[in-house]
């Protein structure tokens, strides 16, 4: 076979681009944006329905826009940023060509093509059954098939990733073990390959059923393995954001791992475990039993819930290493306050690190224990958890990465560099706003996924607390500077990309040394003190204590146990 | 015959422990990551949901 490869050496940051790999990740990463741009539209709409007072959408408009807002925000635009990222790790950080090019293509389009049939069908509005699609509701057909088509789209792209690990392997582009950010992304590949293995289990059936060919789904069996792919999927996003957060510390700061061993060991943890955390979604359902909800969601998820925190101690502590070494080693907290928080790469990426940890994780866990999971289970307290991990985990990263990768891949300067400095500060305010009021209401007994606040429809009335529709209101406010701050970045994103200033190829000096060998080598940073780290990993553990003990509390108030 | 020390090259070929190996063999990796949900989640689930007797009316 002989593709002949062009690639080209970035002569800003050194980094490896195979010309192929380069145009996936662009097209990958550009088209997502779009997709979240649209959920993001969505998303805020939903906020402003939800906030009593304004309510602005009809019912049937608000289900059919969660439907979409879900998928486009959750589904397309988090897995085509994933594909990108995926390339990167394996081609660029590899320095190796893309392995079957004109697949990943392939990947592309049945991507998009899928993500276009579902969102058609969607805004048809015959088939506002949320992206869960639980029977007996019943979409179009070609809903179902949209999705199939886009999750063999992505099937192919991983894949595409597998097989440059062997290029890579055989031509000997790298010496020992993989990087630890490959190492990441090969993480988040294997659980992908088991996510859209289980989609196709439980979505081809579903399709069959839609179409009349198959009597009866069973809901619980349905829900079951649904959720093995959309839990799932979930930590395809959590390995691949924790994946770009070593990045971005070792492209901002040189920053090396402090041991690679327990980095990797805490991804190892992910591949064994992450993904039979799926029950915690199951934990109300009658018919499955203690002992598998308890084995799967507590014995195994705190085995991966342990690998989550030695990543959010390594990433912050490998961050205080480096900038100690800098000199920076004035009191506790030197290195984090002379870090460059104007720098949109840093900023958001550790906004969105101490936003995942303290809103979204430590309120997983508590959800994911079966005896509290009952009082927050379908309330907006499950919204407000994931919005913490998949938006201010998962997006934020993306965007924070996306400052670094854009003007790289596309050759411009950044376009508006003031709002991207801010932008990332307006849009983890805007989501922390909508994770903790959402969780708020929903601490009060309201509804995730329900129209109609006021219960004016239903024949029991039935009012919340007054403190309620405040949480709503404010969540509404957080929803719109979200919305500020998410339309802010796809502005600068495609600005960047139209109206940029071009850099010239030509480098004014000698290109600069790529981030070597924190991305490309395996290794750490050695032995060195971290106390701030360790002071903030105390308090984290405080505040999880102090959490869990008040929700065990909050359960036996509701129980009225004494 | 085990070799003490890793570093030692044992007859031909080094020594890499078998936890070493593993780690660097990302098609193992993929077997582990994918049977260990579908036994302990998947088949674990539906064998449980498979076993509900049905309601009679
Ligand atoms: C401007 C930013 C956003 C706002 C204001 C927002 C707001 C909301 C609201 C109000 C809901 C409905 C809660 C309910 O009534 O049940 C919701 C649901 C949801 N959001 Fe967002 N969201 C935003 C961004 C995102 C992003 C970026 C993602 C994914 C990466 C996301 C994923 C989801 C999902 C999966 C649901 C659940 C849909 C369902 O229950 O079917 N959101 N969001
Ligand atoms: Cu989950």
């Amino acid at each position: 076979m002989s593709i002949l490869s062009k690639s080209r050496i970035c002569p800003e940051t050194g980094l490896f681009f195979d010309d192929q790999a380069e145009k996936l990740i662009k097209w990958n990463a550009v088209t997502g944006v779009v997709f979240l741009l649209v959920g993001g539209l969505f998303g805020v709409l939903m906020a402003l329905t939800r906030w009593t007072e304004v309510h602005i959408l009809p019912a049937d408009w608000f289900y059919l826009l969660l439907t979409a807002h879900g998928l486009d925000a959750l589904i397309v635009w988090i897995i085509f940023f994933e594909m990108a990222v995926l390339y990167l790790a394996s081609s660029t950080l590899l320095k190796v060509r893309l392995a079957a090019p004109k697949w990943a293509w392939l990947g592309y389009w049945l991507m998009l093509i899928g993500a276009v049939i579902t969102n058609v069908m969607v805004l048809e509005g015959d088939s506002s059954v949320m992206f869960t699609s639980y029977p007996p509701m019943k979409a179009h057909p070609l809903f179902y098939l949209g999705i199939i088509v886009f999750a063999v789209g992505a099937l192919i792209g991983t894949f595409c990733f597998f097989g440059t690990l062997v290029l890579a392997k055989e031509q000997k582009t790298y010496e020992g073990s993989l990087p630890l950010v490959t190492f990441g992304a090969l993480t988040a590949a294997i659980i992908a390959v088991f996510t859209i293995a289980s989609g196709a289990i439980i979505l081809v059936p579903t399709l069959l059923w839609s179409l009349g060919y198959i009597a009866h789904i069973d809901p619980l069996m349905y829900k079951t393995i649904w959720w093995a792919m959309g839990h799932s999927s979930q930590q395809i996003n959590v390995s691949a954001h924790v994946s770009v957060w070593y990045l971005i510390a070792a492209i901002v700061f040189g920053a090396k791992p402090l041991s690679e061993k327990v980095s990797r060991m805490a991804f190892l943890f992910y591949i064994f475990f992450l993904q039979l955390a799926s029950a915690h979604h199951l934990l109300v359902e009658p018919g499955l039993s203690s002992e598998w909800k308890i084995f799967n969601t507590s014995y195994a998820m705190y085995l991966a819930v342990l690998g989550s925190m030695i990543h959010g101690l390594t990433v912050p502590g490998s961050i205080e290493a480096a900038q100690r070494k800098k000199g920076f080693n004035k009191g506790l907290f030197e290195w984090l306050r002379r870090a460059p928080w104007g720098n949109p790469v840093f900023s958001g990426m550790f906004m969105s690190l101490v936003m995942f940890g303290f809103l979204g994780g430590i309120t997983g866990v508590i959800m994911g224990t079966e005896q509290i999971n009952i009082i927050m289970h379908n309330t907006l307290y499950v919204p407000g958890h994931f919005h913490a991990t998949v938006v201010a985990g998962t997006t934020l990263t993306f965007m924070a990465v996306s400052y670094f990768l854009v003007p790289v891949l596309f050759r411009r300067e950044l376009w508006l560099p003031g709002l991207a400095k801010w932008q990332t500060y307006i849009y983890a305010i805007g989501v922390a706003g909508i994770s903790v009021f959402m969780m708020a209401a929903g601490t009060l007994g309201v509804s995730r996924r329900h129209w109609d606040n006021n219960f004016a429809d239903a024949t029991l009335g039935f009012d919340y607390p007054a403190a309620a529709h405040m949480f709503l209101a404010l969540n509404g406010i957080s929803g719109l500077m979200a919305g500020l701050g998410g339309a802010s970045f796809c502005i600068i994103m495609v600005g960047t990309i139209l109206w940029g200033k071009k850099k010239s190829d030509v480098p004014a000096s000698a290109p600069a040394p790529a981030p070597e060998p924190a991305v490309h080598q395996a290794g750490s940073a050695g032995t060195i003190a971290v106390p701030g780290t360790f002071v903030l990993a105390l308090i984290f553990l405080g505040t999880f204590i102090l959490y869990y003990y008040v929700n065990w509390k909050y359960l036996a108030e509701v129980w009225h146990l004494s | 015959m085990t070799s003490q020390d890793n570093n030692t090259p044992d007859g031909e070929h080094e020594h890499i422990p078998f936890f070493q190996r593993m780690m660097d063999n990302p098609f193992l990796l993929l077997f582990i990551g994918v049977v260990m949900p579908t036994v302990f989640y998947i088949l674990w689930g539906v064998m449980e949901i498979a076993t509900i007797p049905i309601a009679t009316y």
